[in-house]
């Protein structure tokens, strides 16, 4: 690797940082075998963390940040003055094997900028994945960002090489995008969503590859006037109608070079957060996106406590639940109880009686759940029904620093 | 009870056999690991060769984690689960409550933990041989005794390199044919000179950290400072943390950027120019582009010229126009021409292609046999067919075949019921005037006789009603 590249290295990996969608999960378990290289262990390994406490699991890097498009929210956008640099096919192939090799990652998360055209974009893209996979036995984890401009030929190649591909909305309404990102066309991102969603649900029927880790998303979170309801309403129609395996969301974070379009202060981080956790409430716990809604206000979530505490504070008429005899989908509505701890509940409540401290042992979220539960030596009397139940589940605020 | 240091899974296996066999209570018996001999003096002689215990497989899998674990009450807490096992819990493991089961959870969740870790912070690095073959070397801490159950990763990650893990507890060696464990080593010295891709590591690691986001806290739950040593990139953390606030501050204070050009102009304009404008252009995507079906070798294009009154559509090119690169030239194709030509349809004056432009096959020996496209296959290569007869534009769009029918109809169609005229559409409004029919494989495959005869007779019939639909009344 000579000094040029290096520099390269520099410019294309902080171009590419903004976006949350980095995990390697999900991937069949695959080997390279005898000639090969790597393999897919369909649990992804985060193999370091930066000091923002976010896993580095791919080589995240865009293949370049040259830019058509003017997007405000992206740092890359054309008019922006941020140094730009370029990689070529395989100077990308390069580097994702030589860091495969010294177990620095589980692959490659592969984006770039709209240079020449979408189409000639996205055939590099997908060229990049064809050479590591075709030409090097490369079995590693492979995340292509798809150009949703780009012709459908090109996508389908894509998807026969790629783990997962990934169209990012940026922002929750049509509206915001036509503001923000002035020739992105939401209706072309979704087209294509709903193109690799059919080709994913089809090569699964036939036993095809394509894209077998599915297709996830990104939403900026907090560059907008979107609510947090509306987030959330977008989300669930992308499970739905696409079934996307995840949405990302990124609180919007300053950038330098910022458009004057923007705010100029980030969101609270904690916004992201409570998206994320509300996000969870939709995929595994039951919650529908009103019930999520209603535990906040004015269509945003509640910073101060999670989601599902959020919604138990509203609905206390439903609690105390019995630890030993209420139904799985109850027990998931329980703060402080997981849906693995759920599991592990109603497995050994076929062996024994549970007490408070059995509980104790099977989740870590004891002192929230208490006030909403009945166990064999417990129950929780008025607490569920004080009005301070709010301020006694919240830990006293303290002055945190960051620094 | 001795057991060699470290974890002893046989050691272990074969004492739990003799105990179980004599039938001695977990409080009557000490372990202990390595060559420090017993405090209570010799053990009571156990039955050699005791036959095997048997176990339920969560159990097996567990005391094979617990082992590793550096906790030397580990042997004594396994030896108690299995004796409640043979007493008649065998779904013991399912009382996740019990505290023994919790215990042990616990032991195998560490020692899970640490495997996980080291897996993701062991760090390779390339060490020049004399002869400039590619090595490579890694020194890593683990927590627990682990390194030998690590081993079946790396092998089959990195099976075609070679390797060496260096651990104060053991170490391997994979040559890409055996795996070697070997003693416990030292550190060794300048492991990432020159090597270029641990600088490349670095930066790429600095370049990636927002500092707007900065949360140490978050970083250090999963990744805790004891592994730092190790990690060349963790070198920069420090620095990283130290410079957020300052880098943050100067980004919020910087003036907003004044958007320069901001006409869209240059990007739609670039979108609308990357379209195929030519069929030439499109066959040259179509012949660059990979199979999107297995077994084909190259792409075979459509033949004919463009303005032809008639476009026929079959299903996919077989062995020999694979070989050949032109459609409709194996046994079916020339069927094909010979009924063209009693139905008074010159083959050189109409468009000749196929649904899907590969020929799908699985060999079977020396020979190659057609395979029909899945419906998910003939999508795929939809695009390029709809764009194809977008140039050709024919006035008449005729399939032969189930397959080509699905292609142009976007649903399946039952040929033999179907067959006839019917309206073909793109998506959108657009579309074409078509005429299902069979395909000439079909007749092939009929066997002879009266029926076969009439089948082509038929075939025959329906191209000559399709020119009638071209060439109009009279």
């Amino acid at each position: 690797m000579d000094d040029a590249l290096l520099d390269k290295l520099g410019i294309l990996a902080d171009s590419a940082k903004y976006d949350a969608s980095c995990a390697s999960s999900g991937a069949k378990r695959r080997t390279g075998g005898p000639d090969g290289l790597g393999s897919t262990t369909g649990a992804g390994i985060c193999h370091a963390y930066t000091p923002d406490g976010r896993c580095v699991s791919l080589l995240k890097i865009l293949l370049t940040n040259y830019c058509l498009f003017d997007c405000a929210y992206c740092i890359n956008r054309r008019s922006s003055n941020v140094r730009r640099a370029r990689f070529s096919v395989d100077e990308v192939v390069r580097l994702t094997l030589g860091f495969y090799k010294r177990n620095c990652i589980e692959g490659l998360f592969l984006s770039s900028g709209i240079v020449r055209s979408p189409d000639y974009t996205m055939e590099q893209l997908m060229l990049v994945a064809r050479t590591l996979r075709r030409d090097h036995g490369f079995a590693g984890y492979i995340h292509l960002k798809t150009i949703p401009e780009a012709s459908p030929w090109l996508i389908e190649q894509a998807g026969l090489w790629a783990d997962r591909l990934s169209i990012n909305l940026e922002l929750a309404s049509d509206r915001s995008l036509k503001e923000f990102a002035p020739e992105k066309d939401g209706g072309a991102i979704k087209a294509v969503m709903g193109q690799i969603g059919e080709r994913i649900l089809e090569a699964k029927e036939e036993k095809r590859r394509f894209s077998p880790a599915g297709q996830s998303t990104q939403m900026i979170v907090g560059a907008d006037a979107s609510t947090d309801l509306s987030v959330l309403e977008t989300s669930d129609t992308l499970y739905r109608r696409y079934g996307l395996r995840r949405v990302y969301y990124s609180a919007f974070s300053p950038i330098p070079e910022a458009s004057s379009a923007l705010p100029a202060k980030p969101p609270p981080l904690q916004r992201e957060n409570r998206l994320y956790q509300a996000d969870w409430l939709l995929r595994y716990y039951g919650f529908t996106v009103e019930e999520i809604a209603a535990g906040g206000e004015g269509g945003m979530l509640d910073l101060g406590i999670d989601p599902k505490l959020a919604w138990a504070l509203k609905n206390r008429g439903r609690f105390p639940v019995d630890v030993n005899s209420a139904d799985r989908e109850m027990l998931l509505r329980v703060p402080g109880l997981g849906a693995r701890a759920v599991d592990k509940i109603v497995e050994a409540r076929r062996h024994t009686t549970l007490r408070l401290e059995d509980v104790a042992r099977l989740s870590s979220g004891l002192k929230r759940a208490r006030a909403f539960l009945i166990a064999a030596d417990h129950h929780p009397g008025g607490l569920t029904d004080r009005t301070d139940l709010r301020q006694r589940l919240v830990a006293p605020p303290k002055q945190l620093s960051l620094f | 009870m001795d057991l060699k240091d470290g974890a002893d899974l046989d050691g272990f296996r074969r004492a739990l056999r003799g105990l179980v066999a004599a039938g001695v209570e977990p409080d009557d018996v000490v372990w202990s690991g390595g060559a420090a001999p017993s405090l209570f003096g010799d053990a009571a002689p156990l039955p050699a060769d005791a036959p095997p215990v048997p176990l339920p497989r969560p159990v097996g899998a567990l005391i094979g984690t617990v082992v590793c674990h550096r906790d030397p009450e580990r042997y004594a807490l396994l030896h108690r689960l299995v004796r409640r096992v043979v007493r008649g819990e065998r779904d013991i493991l399912d009382h996740h409550a019990d505290p023994l089961v919790h215990r042990l959870a616990l032991l195998d969740k560490a020692v899970r933990r640490d495997l996980h870790k080291m897996h993701a912070f062991l760090r390779f690095h390339e060490v020049h041989d004399p002869d400039g073959a590619e090595r490579y070397v890694a020194w890593f801490e683990p927590g627990h005794f682990i390194v030998e159950a690590t081993a079946p990763f790396f092998v089959e990650r990195f099976e075609s390199l070679v390797w060496t893990i260096l651990t104060p507890v053991g170490s391997l060696q994979w040559d890409r044919r055996s795996l070697t464990v070997g003693p416990a080593a030292l550190r060794p010295e300048g492991l990432d000179r020159d090597d270029r891709f641990a600088e490349g590591w670095q930066r790429y690691y600095e370049s990636t950290f927002n500092p707007a986001r900065v949360n140490p806290t978050a970083m250090r739950a999963e990744m805790p400072r004891k592994y730092w040593a190790n990690l060349p990139e963790a070198a920069a953390i420090p620095a990283l943390i130290r410079s957020a606030p300052a880098r943050v501050q100067a980004m919020i204070e910087a003036e907003a950027a004044a958007p320069r050009r901001r006409t869209p102009d240059r990007a739609v304009a670039a979108m609308a120019r990357q379209e195929p404008a030519s069929l030439a252009e499109l066959n040259r995507i179509i012949l660059a582009a990979d199979p999107l079906v297995p077994g084909a070798t190259k792409a075979v294009l459509g033949e004919g010229p463009e303005g032809a009154a008639i476009a026929i559509v079959g299903e996919q090119p077989g062995d020999q126009e694979d070989l050949e690169g032109r459609p409709f030239v194996g046994p079916a194709g020339q069927l094909l021409t010979r009924a063209l030509e009693e139905a008074g349809i010159e083959r050189g004056g109409a468009y000749l292609t196929n649904a899907v432009k590969h020929f799908k096959f699985a060999a079977r020996g020396k020979r190659r046999l057609h395979q029909s496209p899945t419906a998910g296959e003939v999508k795929h290569y939809r695009w390029w067919l709809m764009k194809e007869l977008g140039f050709v534009r024919p006035r008449l769009v005729v399939a032969l075949g189930a397959t080509a029918a699905l292609a142009l109809t976007g649903r399946s169609v039952s040929v033999l019921r179907e067959r006839g005229p019917m309206r073909f559409c793109r998506t959108g409004s657009e579309g074409w005037d078509g005429f299902v029919t069979v395909h000439p494989s079909y007749l092939l495959r009929l066997p002879a006789g009266d029926g076969a005869e009439q089948a082509c007779r038929d075939f025959v019939a329906d191209l000559r009603q399709a020119r009638g639909m071209v060439e109009g009344p009279g």
